[in-house]
């Protein structure tokens, strides 16, 4: 990534933009939630926005579109204990408790 | 001890030391979060009565909550940027404006997690309402411990611009990926716990 001020007050107009987009999509994210869509469309819907919102947190303000392979080699090995974890409950069906 | 390479990268990683730090910690913090997203997601689905949310809390102050962390972080890379085009005094006003936002919604959390013990809901109330509590509430101290290094550096630890300036602006830059991190948290418990 550039450094000199030219390079910044481009970057900060990126970031502005993205900042807009973040408001919009939250705005979304509440707007959905009153239509009734189905329960799972709904959370479905609801998550991808998230996931996007994420995306371009990390992209845009964490600097990840232009990292170094060492953070994305430290980040992949995290994601793949993360979707691990996320499907860790799964393995209740085997053996259900019932809350 | 002084630990080497906070300006320059170092050349086998090509990073400076603090960047692979913070980001070796936030990949222990995305295992943190995730236990719990992990432990709600089998809460939920082995719970009879799950309530949706909205039913309970309240989803416009929640939605403001956003807009300010949202905010908190576009405003924290306006610090370093401004760090980086070597103005000290924006720099700092930025730092102060990402605190005051850190305060702005820890101060909403806690009006909401009062009007929650007022109308009897604590924790031990049912298990939605502790899983609520213990996600909110790791977030929310992460939330303060960001606002006390936001405060360090608007005060004393500004000095370090005077003699390291690039050194002061690596910092904020560093503190601003924790904060983001923070954000991206509170960017998936609005939705799971509120709306959904």
């Amino acid at each position: 990534m550039g450094d000199s001020v030219e390079d910044i007050k481009k970057h900060v107009r990126t970031y502005v933009m993205v900042f807009v987009v973040l408001l919009f999509l939250t705005g979304v994210t509440v707007g959905i939630s009153y239509v009734d869509m189905g329960h799972t469309m709904n959370i479905v819907l609801a998550l991808v926005i998230a996931t996007i919102k994420a995306s371009l947190v990390a992209a845009y303000f964490m600097h990840l579109i232009s990292e170094k392979k060492l953070i994305y080699y430290t980040l992949l090995i995290a994601a793949l204990f993360f979707i691990g974890l996320m499907f860790l409950p799964t393995g209740q069906s085997l053996d259900p408790i019932h809350l | 001890m002084l630990i080497p390479y906070t300006v320059k990268p170092r050349p086998d990683t090509g990073l400076i030391n603090s960047k692979l730090g913070i980001w070796l910690f936030l990949a222990s913090e995305v295992m943190l979060f995730g236990a719990l997203f992990s432990s709600y997601i089998l809460l939920r689905v082995n719970s009879v009565d799950w309530p949706v949310g909205s039913t309970i809390l309240s989803v416009p102050i929640a939605a403001f909550n956003t807009v300010v962390l949202i905010s908190s972080s576009i405003t924290v890379i306006m610090a370093w940027a401004s760090l980086k085009m070597g103005n000290l005094s924006k720099g700092r006003m930025y730092i102060l404006i990402t605190f005051l936002l850190g305060l702005t919604f820890m101060c909403v959390k806690a009006y909401e997690y009062n009007t929650k013990f007022h109308h009897g809901l604590f924790p031990s109330e049912s298990t939605f309402m502790a899983i609520y509590f213990t996600l909110t509430g790791l977030h929310g101290l992460h939330v303060l411990g960001g606002m006390i290094v936001f405060a360090y550096f608007w005060g004393p630890g500004a000095k370090m611009w005077k003699t390291e300036p690039e050194h002061f602006t690596n910092r904020i830059e560093i503190v601003g990926l924790y904060w983001h991190f923070v954000d991206l948290v509170w960017i998936f418990l609005f939705p799971v716990l509120y709306l959904l």
